[in-house]
């Protein structure tokens, strides 16, 4: 005869059965019976953050750079609304998260009770499901059922609210075996004949390109080891989106680099020219595609993803493939080795491809002194890939010029807020990230104006005794807003500027971070070697040159082949249609 | 510069769902989210445990984003399946209204004698007034409300479409 349990005994027990290891969270009057539940237990390790926000960018951190689901327990009314915008984060990159949310007690619902927000109802369209629940016999079965839907398929974040009574109150639970849903059953076996068109379609083509996207880092590992032996056997280049970087190795000859807003001229032209575009897990993103008219006018388009709703969406494809793209690259893999074909001739594309490389747009002009950005990434990089570090960043031109000159040779490597754009989001990021990978080197590439906005988390990482280091380029604005004020608006520089800034090494040092100030060219190697000797977190305000721009760039709404290189080719202002585009 | 509009079709599309609370929110809310438009939506649950319901949506589109309707509403974790009646073939649509209309002497006889060649049912009278109940097709039913704003008309509900594919097989 079974016992009853309360719904927070069974909450615990069900995280435990699902092999649930840390949970990053901020207790609160509605999960206060939750909290006791996993203080007896002691199964669990809880993750105290500062901000609910960073709880939530803490679990994609650490389900980004581990595979597994990142869960989050937070209270009910502001405990919730602070974790929508990690939710929402969660839901564009399609990052697993499983969020637990207190609730008033169910005869409460509805009163304007004290910390009562409708969750579910705030959250039903950023997250890719949710649940409340009002019965603690529900309770074990809609967890598991929620970790299912947030793992598979189309990854994402689900959200489940639980009533403080139905925390107290018992029922019995039984671990369930494997979920069959009645109506979520995520397609994950490709089509066998349409894999073989793919196969007949690469075999055909003589300008191909693989275009990948954070679908292959979803997919797991071995789907980037099956990209690169794609890529091997039919001779494409390969270029991809901002969240898939890692997946194909940056010292690869076949690598093109990131292609988009902020991508390579030559991942860019190769779009363009190319007669066959193999998208495998990216979703033609508006910063990928430019002005849509314009984009690939001559190729025939494959599109390989498991969530069909991001088929034909922003461009309309000749064959579409829904399937885990790791299943659908195996099959291509196979088939390919079947048939024996021989490896195309492509030697006058990657003539061609050459001739764009050559251009070498990403070199940019130092500036005696003062430190050019890009050039503190690449001494970054220099001084750390032999330890193959994980890099988190924030949002702006530090994560366009990490994302360009950081080089990424594994999948999970690269963790970047991407579809939300979310500023804030490395340093919690890269919390969960290094409890996710005690031994790993950890670093939040940021913004002066981004650290800012999650800054609270230094604590974090000095309770925990986490070694994260945070490199700042410092130019004193939010960069990319001025940018593309300088583009659009004359540059004038409304609000970009980031006036009274805190002195980071201080700050740092209050919190119990060593502070280190780099300021001069000369100062670049030496301060960065301190930054990897120390043993404890660091944050490192790196002083850059403060107008750098980042380019190569193809404003909103522009076709790849009109990409602006230099600043020098900068208009001061534009009409009313490019004014109108994010 | 001016906003753009494009060329749109109607389609009337039955979409099978899990009886859950929040499932209508899910589902009206992902039209609004996603900047679709509604133009008729009803709902009412089809099995005996009333575990399922069935949601006929009229919806006006583009192609493409009506491609991208369809793929959004079968995304949605409660959906079991979602048909679009326009594309697969012939359908009946059918509308219920209850139409009240007022008034006295030659006014009452016509609205009476309208109702005949409607096939609309007396379900209310009064010395001064009548409730209609009529079916079907949206322009019959919009013609007769139009003829009763003639006749003395005080309030129409309407049920919005309900809609199945002709034949033996299931949408």
């Amino acid at each position: 005869m079974m016992t009853e349990k309360s719904g927070a005994d069974i909450l615990v027990e069900a995280l435990c059965d699902l092999g649930v290891e840390v949970v990053f969270g901020y207790p609160g009057g509605a999960v206060l019976p939750i909290y006791d539940a996993m203080f007896r237990s002691k199964r669990i390790r809880h993750i105290l953050v500062r901000h609910e926000q960073a709880a939530t960018h803490a679990a994609e951190g650490y389900a980004r750079s581990t595979g597994k689901p990142g869960v989050v327990l937070v209270t009910s009314g502001p405990g919730a609304t602070n974790a929508v915008t990690g939710i929402t984060d969660a839901l564009l990159d399609s990052i697993p998260m499983v969020v637990i949310t207190g609730q008033v007690p169910t005869a409460l619902i509805g009163t304007d009770a004290f910390q009562e927000a409708d969750t579910v109802g705030i959250t039903r369209h950023c997250s890719k499901h949710n649940y409340l629940v009002k019965d603690p016999a529900r309770l074990g079965e809609v967890v598991h059922e929620a970790f299912h839907i947030a793992t598979s398929g189309r990854p994402g974040p689900v959200v489940i609210d639980i009533p403080k009574d139905v925390q107290v109150a018992t029922a019995r639970y039984q671990k369930p075996g494997p979920i069959r849903h009645k109506t979520y059953r995520p397609q994950v076996k490709a089509d066998q004949a349409q894999v073989e068109q793919l196969v007949d379609m690469l075999a055909a083509a003589e300008r191909p390109i693989l275009y990948t996207g954070g679908g292959i880092i979803n997919s797991g590992p071995a789907a980037s080891q099956l990209l690169r032996e794609l890529a091997r056997i039919t001779g494409a280049p390969v270029t991809s989106t901002l969240m898939g970087l890692g997946a194909f190795p940056a010292s690869d000859p076949q690598w093109l680099g990131m292609l988009g807003m902020h991508g390579t001229y030559e991942a860019n032209m190769a779009m363009n020219q190319a007669d066959l575009v193999v998208a495998l897990g990216s979703r033609f993103d508006d910063r990928v595609t430019g002005r849509l008219d314009a984009f690939s006018p001559n190729s025939r388009k494959v599109h390989v993803d498991i969530d069909r709703s991001s088929v034909n969406k922003n461009v309309r494809v000749d064959l579409a493939i829904i399937a885990d793209v790791g299943h659908a690259l195996e099959d291509a893999v196979r088939i390919w080795k079947s048939r024996q074909h021989p490896k195309p001739d492509t030697t006058e594309w990657q003539r061609r491809i050459a001739g764009w490389r050559a251009v070498g747009c990403l070199s940019f002009p130092e500036a005696g002194d003062a430190i050019m950005p890009q050039r503190a990434i690449r001494a970054l990089y220099d001084a750390t890939k032999a330890r193959q570090p994980i890099i988190t960043t924030e949002v702006g031109q530090h994560q366009m010029w990490a994302a360009q000159h950081f080089g990424f040779e594994k999948p999970n490597k690269w963790l970047t807020s991407g579809g939300l754009g979310t500023m804030g989001y490395g340093l919690p990021a890269a919390i969960g990230a290094q409890l996710g990978n005690p031994g790993a080197l950890v670093i939040d590439i940021a913004g002066e104006a981004s650290i800012q906005m999650n800054i609270q988390e230094l604590a974090t990482a000095t309770q925990y005794r986490l070694p994260v280091k945070i490199f700042i380029l410092n130019n004193e604005y939010m960069g990319m807003v001025r940018q593309w004020q300088e583009l659009t608006y004359e540059s004038r520089y409304a609000e970009s500027y980031s006036d009274s800034l805190p002195d980071f090494v201080k700050l740092g040092e209050a919190y119990g971070w060593k502070g280190i100030l780099i300021e001069h060219r000369h100062e670049l190697e030496d301060g960065i070697a301190a930054m990897l000797d120390h043993d404890g977190p660091v944050i490192v305000d790196c002083r850059v040159a403060k107008l750098a721009n980042c380019f190569p760039m193809i404003p909103s709404g522009a076709a790849h082949t009109d990409m602006i290189l230099q600043a020098n080719e900068v208009s001061g202002t534009m009409d009313d249609e490019a004014k109108a585009l994010v | 510069m001016h906003i753009k509009t494009e060329q749109v079709e109607r389609h009337t599309l039955a979409v099978i769902v899990d009886n859950e609370p929040g499932i209508l929110a899910r589902i009206a809310g992902l039209f609004t989210a996603r900047g679709y438009n509604i133009e008729s939506l009803t709902v009412s649950e089809i099995t005996a445990d009333k575990a399922v319901s069935r949601i006929t949506i009229v919806t006006s589109a583009s192609p493409p984003v009506m491609e991208q309707i369809i793929a959004q509403l079968d995304r949605l974790v409660p959906v079991h399946k979602v048909a679009d009646l326009t594309v697969l073939g012939d359908h009946v649509e059918r509308e219920l209204a209850l139409v009240k209309v007022s008034g006295t002497g030659d006014r009452r006889i016509e609205a009476l004698r309208l109702a005949e060649v409607y096939r609309a049912r007396v379900v209310d009278a009064t010395i001064s007034s009548f409730v209609f109940e009529v079916t079907g097709g949206i322009a019959k039913i919009d013609k007769f409300v139009e003829l009763m704003g003639e006749v003395g008309l005080v309030e129409v509900a309407r049920t919005g479409i309900a809609a199945i594919s002709r034949g033996a097989e299931a949408a």
